[in-house]
């Protein structure tokens, strides 16, 4: 297992966003993480990028016991977050914000080819098609930038790969675009997790899915044993 | 970003060529090689304001005190070299370094108070401006010696010879850093684009330069004054697109959150880029004083802040952050100063002046207002 988490709780004043909640992510594994508004998801990212702070609760990386207090240290075990505000600027080209915060340089002075072609690379392996990556990221589509904001995950070298909605934006084309780039991260031995509304694209990409419901577990399923019906009773609440 | 440069420039570009020759045929002076080296002195202090008002653009600020800044700057510079006997430099060194810590005040009371810019700035438009009166006291006005150095920076003209060397050698490097991109490029295994589309700016602005020698050498010869500011502009646009803090100024100009995300200090990029229009400002002011040869109370005043930011958006820096180049200072101060003086050729009013001046800003702005609701990513 990459990623262990145990018996995580979080309140906020009266709200009880999680509660002993269990998350276990593997290599080489999509794992949808899915439930209701409100349900917890967000706050259990968080608190695994490091933006919020669990009350209690253990968080075990590659076998480790780790503490995630700050967005650094997780990103130093490498556990990269794509928000679903993407961070991009829209006024850079490609190569600039793939190397956001990380330019590479000698002496201050960019490295603009050696950039451009480390970019090029990795969006090529990672099967991103755009025309032109010196062109700003204002004139892309949809899909192309989240596939910037996720190739940019990427050269962290992280081993865990958060997607928050990654999709909820797109069209259908863009859509499969996107998911066709999530199977590839899986196919390169990270473990992802995907946050998703749309059970469709959670079936189709997953390997395994965790419901959570009003901040707890509420069920876990390999993709192929699970049909929507199962899914959509866990995830209200109505089995019995 | 080429792309854009070019929908930047283009705008800018017809209107000086409506200017050229609307006051070209109007009267005969205007295009005449001794009114032009007037145009070049007048422009260069201002322009090198508008450089400074450029910086914050790029952030999506405002800088209204870079007007009091160059004045004051102006002021302590002659102070300490006429009054104090201090030597030239030191005297400019101080007073550049008085406007350094004045940026970096006002950016650090904008980012760590979070008041907004243009009211941090509109202190100091008043209180640099107040102290400015306060250090010249009574007296009002301090002569600067016609002899001196700093006087004679705006009556200093290249040699021919000197002007065609500097010339050739800028469009040498040039050709040659491109034609060793394009190589590097290509065993990077990186597009290349054309090459016409590589030479053809080279060769334009050959041109150009050929064609300003040629001209400004009818009269006394290329300034000293033009050739400092146009190498500030270069030099400032190449720190801009070449280095990390440059491109991180774009970063937080194009969006803040992303920035700090990624890990940037935004509020030092904030507070370095306030720093740079100052110290900016404070070369202006220095500059404005060698032409006039002395410091009054009206130094930095009146309508060089305003005049200074028109440019700025006149030749294309984006009100919004994130968009334009210094290269906007510059064909933007060409662009009010060409207006300035064809209107003052033909005896027009500054009342009409103002009014004309105020049309081309609109205009500036309302196409920048609308790139910007044309771009695919307006939504932010
Ligand atoms: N910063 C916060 N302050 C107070 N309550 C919060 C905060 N963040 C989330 N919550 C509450 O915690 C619960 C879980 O929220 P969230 O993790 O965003 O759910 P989801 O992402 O699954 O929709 C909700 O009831 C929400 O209102
Ligand atoms: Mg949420």
């Amino acid at each position: 297992m990459v990623l262990q988490v145990r018996d995580i709780s979080k309140r906020y004043g009266a709200v009880q966003a999680l509660q002993n909640v269990r998350l276990d992510l593997a290599a080489g594994e999509v794992t949808a993480l899915v439930g209701d508004n409100g349900a917890g998801k967000s706050t259990l990212i968080k608190v695994i990028a490091g933006v919020v702070a669990a009350d209690h609760g253990t968080i075990s990386f590659e076998g480790r016991p780790v503490r995630i207090n700050r967005p650094h240290d997780a990103q130093s075990l490498g556990i990269a977050t794509v928000y679903q505000d993407l961070a991009l600027c829209e006024n850079l080209n490609v190569v600039a914000n793939l190397f956001l915060g990380a330019e590479q340089h000698h002496g201050g002075l960019l490295r603009h080819i050696h950039m451009e072609r480390t970019a090029h690379e990795l969006l090529t392996s990672l099967d991103v098609r755009i025309p032109d990556i010196r062109q700003p990221v204002a004139t892309l589509s949809g899909g192309q930038r989240q596939s910037v904001a996720i190739a940019r995950a990427l050269l962290g070298q992280p081993k865990l790969v958060v997607l928050d909605e990654p999709t909820a934006s797109l069209g259908v084309e863009q859509t499969a675009q996107v998911l066709a780039l999530i199977r590839r991260l899986r196919e390169r031995g990270l473990a992802v997790l995907l946050i998703s509304h749309n059970l469709a694209d959670v079936l189709a990409v997953s390997d395994r899915i965790t419901v959570l419901r009003l901040g707890r577990n509420a069920g876990d399923y390999r993709t192929d044993d699970a049909d929507q019906d199962t899914i959509v009773a866990a995830i209200t609440g109505a089995r019995a | 970003m080429s792309q854009r440069l070019t929908i930047g420039i283009t705008p800018v570009v017809a209107g000086l060529a409506v200017i050229a020759v609307t006051f070209g045929l109007l009267n005969e002076h205007f295009l005449a090689p001794e009114n032009l080296t007037n145009l070049m002195l007048q422009m260069a202090a201002t322009g090198t304001i508008s450089l400074g008002i450029v910086m914050v653009l790029l952030l999506g600020e405002i800088d209204l005190s870079a007007g009091s800044v160059s004045g004051l700057a102006a002021v302590v510079m002659t102070i300490l070299s006429v009054n104090r006997h201090l030597p030239v430099a030191a005297a400019i060194a101080l007073a550049l370094l008085t406007g350094a810590a004045i940026g970096t005040l006002q950016g650090v009371l904008f980012t760590r108070l979070g008041m907004p810019s243009f009211v941090v700035t509109l202190a100091g438009l008043i209180g640099w401006q107040g102290l400015l009166l306060y250090l010249l006291g009574r007296g009002g006005t301090i002569n600067l010696p016609f002899t001196g150095f700093v006087a004679k920076l705006s009556d200093t003209w290249l040699p021919a010879w000197l002007s065609w060397s500097i010339a050739a050698l800028a469009i040498v490097a040039w050709s040659a850093v491109t034609a060793l991109q394009r190589r590097l490029r290509e065993t990077a295994g990186l597009p290349v684009t054309a090459l016409w589309r590589a030479a053809a700016p080279i060769a334009g602005v050959a041109a150009l330069l050929a064609g300003t020698i040629v001209l400004l050498g009818a009269d006394r010869g290329v300034p000293l004054l033009l050739v400092l500011f146009v190498s500030m502009v270069v030099a400032l646009d190449l720190g801009l697109r070449h280095t990390v803090i440059g491109q991180r100024i774009f970063a937080v100009g194009g969006n803040p959150e992303a920035a700090r995300r990624a890990g940037i200090n935004v509020n030092a990029v904030r507070v370095l880029a306030f720093a740079a229009c100052a110290t900016l400002a404070a070369v202006g002011g220095i500059l404005a004083a060698s032409r006039l040869a002395a410091v009054n109370q009206s130094s930095g005043g009146s309508d060089i802040l305003l005049m200074a930011i028109a440019a700025a958006v006149i030749g294309g820096a984006s009100l919004f952050g994130g968009r334009g180049r210094t290269y906007a200072a510059l064909l933007g101060i060409l662009v009010i100063q060409s207006i300035t003086n064809g209107m003052l050729l033909l005896n027009v009013d500054s009342s009409i002046r103002f009014m004309v001046t105020a049309g081309v800003l609109i205009v500036a702005v309302a196409i920048d207002s609308l790139a910007r609701k044309g771009s695919p990513g307006a939504a932010r």
